[in-house]
C-alpha cells in the first residue's frame, strides 16, 4: 500500500518515535541500574548520568545465593510446568480436535465452560492450601499454570488442521489412539507445540501471584517474587526515613535504588532478549485465537 | 477456533434407545470406541475438575461463616450476612465503579489507539512493520511486578524522573504515591504502554485480510490515504471491532489484579482511586484474613461476570452467528 512519499515519511516518523516512546521505561531502568547512587540521590533517575558504573551489579555478584537460587526456582518452575502442560493441554485439545471423536461436544464444552464461570480467589486459595496441603511447595507454582482453557481452544484449531486420512492410514496399520498421537500428532504439529510452549513458558517466567499467594519459605522464591518484596521492603525504608526526620541520612553507602533496579534487568532480561527471535511464534499464537476463520 | 463456532454440533444423538439394555450395550460399545482419545483427555479433564470446577462449587462459602477448622462444608450458614457486610461499606461502590469505569476506558482508548496504529501500520514497508510491530510487543512480556519498578522509575517522590523534570522546568513535583487523584492517568498509560502492541496486531491482522483491489481501485480514483482508511479499512473492520468491543464488554467485571496492586506500588493512598474488585479480594484475604467480606466480593464479581458474558455473546450472536463463542 504505497503511497506518496511525504505521506510515507510522515508515518514513518510517527512510528519511530512511538518506539522509541515504548523503549524508553526500559532504557530508563537499565540506566539507572548503571548509574552511581550518589548521582542517583543528587540528580535523581535520569537517562543520561554523569558516567555509568556498575556497582550495583558488583554488589549483586558479591552475594550471588539469592539470586542464584530465584533462577533455580522460575527455571524449574518454568521447564517442568512448560513441559507438563504443554503435554496435558495438547493430549486434550488434540482429543477434541478429532472429528470422530464421540464425546467431542461435550468435552469442548467442559473445558470452554471454565472460561465462562470460575469460583475466584477465594475457593482456589481454600483449595490450594487447605485441601491440596500445596502452600509452601514447588508445586503451587507449576500446577496452577498447567492447562487453561484458552490454550486448549488454541491448540485445538492448529490440530484440527491435520489431515484425517494420515490418520485413518496409521489406523490401518494397527496403531492406537496413545501410539498415533505420539508418533504422528505431535511431529507433524511441532511448530504449533512450540508456540504453545513458548505462551506457557512465559507464563511461567512473569507469574507472581501464585508464589505470593502460596510460597512464604525464603529456598522457594522464584525471581517475581524476590521482586515483589524487594518493592515493599523499600518502602519501609523510606517510610522510615521520612518518620524519623533523617530523610538527609548517608544511605549512600547502600546503593538500593540501582541495585533493585539491577534486579529487574537480571530478571526480566532474559526474556526482553529471547523475545524478538520468537516473536513470530507469539504472533501466530496470539492471533490465532482472538481471529477467526 | 473453527469458522462454524466452537462445538461441532453433528455429534450423533442417541436418544431413541428403547430398552435400558440396549442403551447400556450401545453406552459401552460407543465408549469402547471412544477410549482411546477418552484417555488422551483424561488428565486435562481431572485437572479442569480439580481446579476449576471444584472451586466454582467453593463459592457456596459466601454464604457461610468459614472457618479453616470446620472446612468449607462443615462450616456454619449465614445467609446473605457477608453480603450485607459488603453493600453496608463504601467498598462494595468503589470497586464496582473503578472496575467497571477503568475497563470503559481501556476499551475505548485501546479500540482508538489500536485501530489508528493498525492503519497507519499498513502503510510502513515490510522490514518496518517487523521493527515496530516487535518493539510495541516488548512490553506486553514485562510482569506487572517489573511494571511497578518501571513506574517508580518515573514516579518516586524525591529521585523519580517525572518529578525532577517537572522541577527542572520550574514546576512543583507531586507526591505521587500519596495522592488518589493521578492515579487514573497513571493506571491507563501503563496499561496502554503494555497492551497496545497485542492490540495493533489483531487489527493489523484484520486490514491484512482485506482485498488488496479495493484499495488499487481508490488510488486509480485517486483517493488519498485518509480518504480510503475512512472509505474502506474502518468499514471494513467494522465486524472485527464490533466483535473485540462486545467480548471486553463481557469482561467489564473483571479487572487486572497486577496492574492495580503494583503500578501504584500497594499505596494506601492511591486505594480510592486504583481499588478493583481483584485488588480488594485479595487484601480482604491476605492482609485481613476476612473471608466472609472477600468471598462475598468474589462471588459477585463471578455471578455478575458470568451474567455480562451471556449477555455479551447473546449480542454476538444477534450481531454474527458466526462469530459467537457458543
Amino acid at each position: 500500500m504505497n503511497s506518496n512519499p511525504t505521506e510515507t515519511r510522515v508515518v514513518n516518523l510517527i512510528f519511530i518515535l512511538l518506539s522509541l516512546l515504548m523503549l524508553a521505561p526500559f532504557a530508563l531502568v537499565v540506566i539507572i541500574s548503571l548509574t552511581g547512587e550518589a548521582d542517583l540521590i543528587q540528580n535523581g533517575y535520569r537517562f543520561v548520568p554523569d558516567r555509568l558504573v556498575f556497582t550495583a551489579y558488583e554488589y549483586i555478584f558479591k552475594v550471588p545465593s539469592i539470586i542464584v537460587r530465584s533462577y533455580g526456582v522460575t527455571a524449574a518452575v518454568t521447564v517442568i510446568g512448560t513441559v507438563s502442560g504443554l503435554l496435558v493441554t495438547a493430549m486434550i485439545a488434540y482429543a477434541i480436535s478429532r472429528p470422530d471423536y464421540g464425546y467431542r461436544r461435550v468435552t469442548s464444552f467442559y473445558v470452554f465452560f471454565t472460561m465462562l464461570f470460575s469460583g475466584g480467589l477465594i475457593p482456589y486459595y481454600i483449595l490450594m492450601t487447605q485441601y491440596l496441603h500445596l502452600k509452601d511447595t514447588i508445586w503451587a507454582m507449576i500446577l496452577p499454570g498447567m492447562l487453561s482453557a484458552w490454550n486448549v481452544m488454541v491448540l485445538k484449531g492448529f490440530l484440527a488442521k491435520i489431515p484425517m486420512e494420515i490418520i485413518e492410514s496409521a489406523k490401518m496399520d494397527g496403531a492406537g489412539e496413545w501410539r498415533i498421537f505420539f508418533t504422528v500428532v505431535i511431529p507433524l504439529s511441532t511448530p504449533a507445540l512450540a508456540t504453545m510452549g513458548l505462551l506457557i513458558a512465559f507464563w511461567h517466567w512473569n507469574d507472581w501471584l501464585n508464589a505470593l499467594l502460596f510460597i512464604d519459605s525464603q529456598k522457594l522464591v522464584p525471581l517475581q517474587l524476590l521482586l515483589v518484596r524487594m518493592l515493599s521492603s523499600m518502602e519501609v525504608i523510606t517510610q522510615n526515613l521520612d518518620k524519623f526526620g533523617i530523610g538527609g541520612l548517608d544511605v549512600s553507602k547502600f546503593p538500593t535504588m540501582s541495585v533493585r533496579m539491577a534486579m529487574v534487568v537480571l530478571a526480566a532480561g532474559p526474556m526482553m532478549v529471547v523475545f524478538p527471535f520468537f516473536q513470530r511464534y507469539f504472533v501466530q499464537g496470539l492471533t490465532v485465537g482472538s481471529l477467526k476463520g | 477456533m473453527k469458522e462454524n463456532g466452537m462445538f461441532d454440533k453433528t455429534a450423533p444423538s442417541r436418544t431413541d434407545v428403547r430398552t435400558e439394555k440396549r442403551t447400556f450395550g450401545r453406552r459401552r460399545g460407543r465408549f469402547k470406541r471412544n477410549a482411546g482419545l477418552f484417555g488422551l483427555s483424561l488428565p486435562g479433564v481431572l485437572y479442569l475438575l480439580v481446579f476449576a470446577y471444584v472451586p466454582m462449587f467453593g463459592i457456596v462459602i459466601a454464604f457461610k461463616n468459614y472457618r479453616y477448622d470446620k472446612g468449607i462444608l462443615g462450616s456454619e450458614w449465614i445467609g446473605l450476612k457477608n453480603f450485607e457486610f459488603l453493600f453496608a461499606s463504601d467498598n462494595a461502590w468503589r470497586i464496582t465503579r473503578n472496575t467497571v469505569l477503568y475497563n470503559l476506558s481501556f476499551i475505548v482508548i485501546g479500540t482508538a489507539v489500536g485501530l489508528a496504529l493498525a492503519i497507519l501500520m499498513s502503510r510502513l514497508g515490510r522490514h518496518w512493520v517487523k521493527v515496530h510491530q516487535t518493539v510495541l510487543f516488548l512490553p506486553y512480556f514485562v510482569s506487572w511486578v517489573v511494571a511497578g519498578y518501571i513506574a517508580l522509575a518515573f514516579l518516586d517522590n524525591s529521585a523519580g524522573f517525572l518529578n525532577r523534570a517537572l522541577e527542572s522546568v520550574g514546576l512543583p513535583g507531586r507526591n505521587w504515591y500519596f495522592e488518589k487523584a493521578p492515579w487514573p492517568y497513571v493506571l491507563v498509560v501503563a496499561h496502554e504502554w503494555k497492551s497496545i502492541g497485542f492490540g495493533t496486531l489483531i487489527y493489523f491482522a484484520g486490514i491484512m485480510g482485506i482485498n488488496q483491489d479495493y484499495y488499487e481501485a481508490a488510488r486509480i480514483d485517486g483517493a488519498t490515504g485518509f480518504q480510503m482508511a475512512r472509505k474502506i479499512t474502518i468499514p471494513l473492520l467494522m465486524p472485527l471491532v464490533t466483535i473485540m468491543l462486545i467480548l471486553s464488554v463481557g469482561n467489564m467485571f473483571r479487572g487486572d489484579f497486577g496492574l492495580h496492586y503494583f503500578v501504584p506500588n500497594d499505596s494506601s493512598f492511591a486505594i480510592p482511586t486504583t481499588d478493583i474488585i481483584d485488588t480488594y479480594v485479595f487484601r480482604a484475604l491476605r492482609e485481613l484474613g476476612d473471608f466472609g467480606m472477600s468471598s462475598a466480593a468474589g462471588f459477585y464479581q463471578s455471578t455478575v461476570g458470568f451474567v455480562l458474558v451471556l449477555l455479551a455473546n447473546y449480542a454476538v450472536r444477534k450481531f454474527n452467528e458466526d462469530n459467537a463463542l457458543f
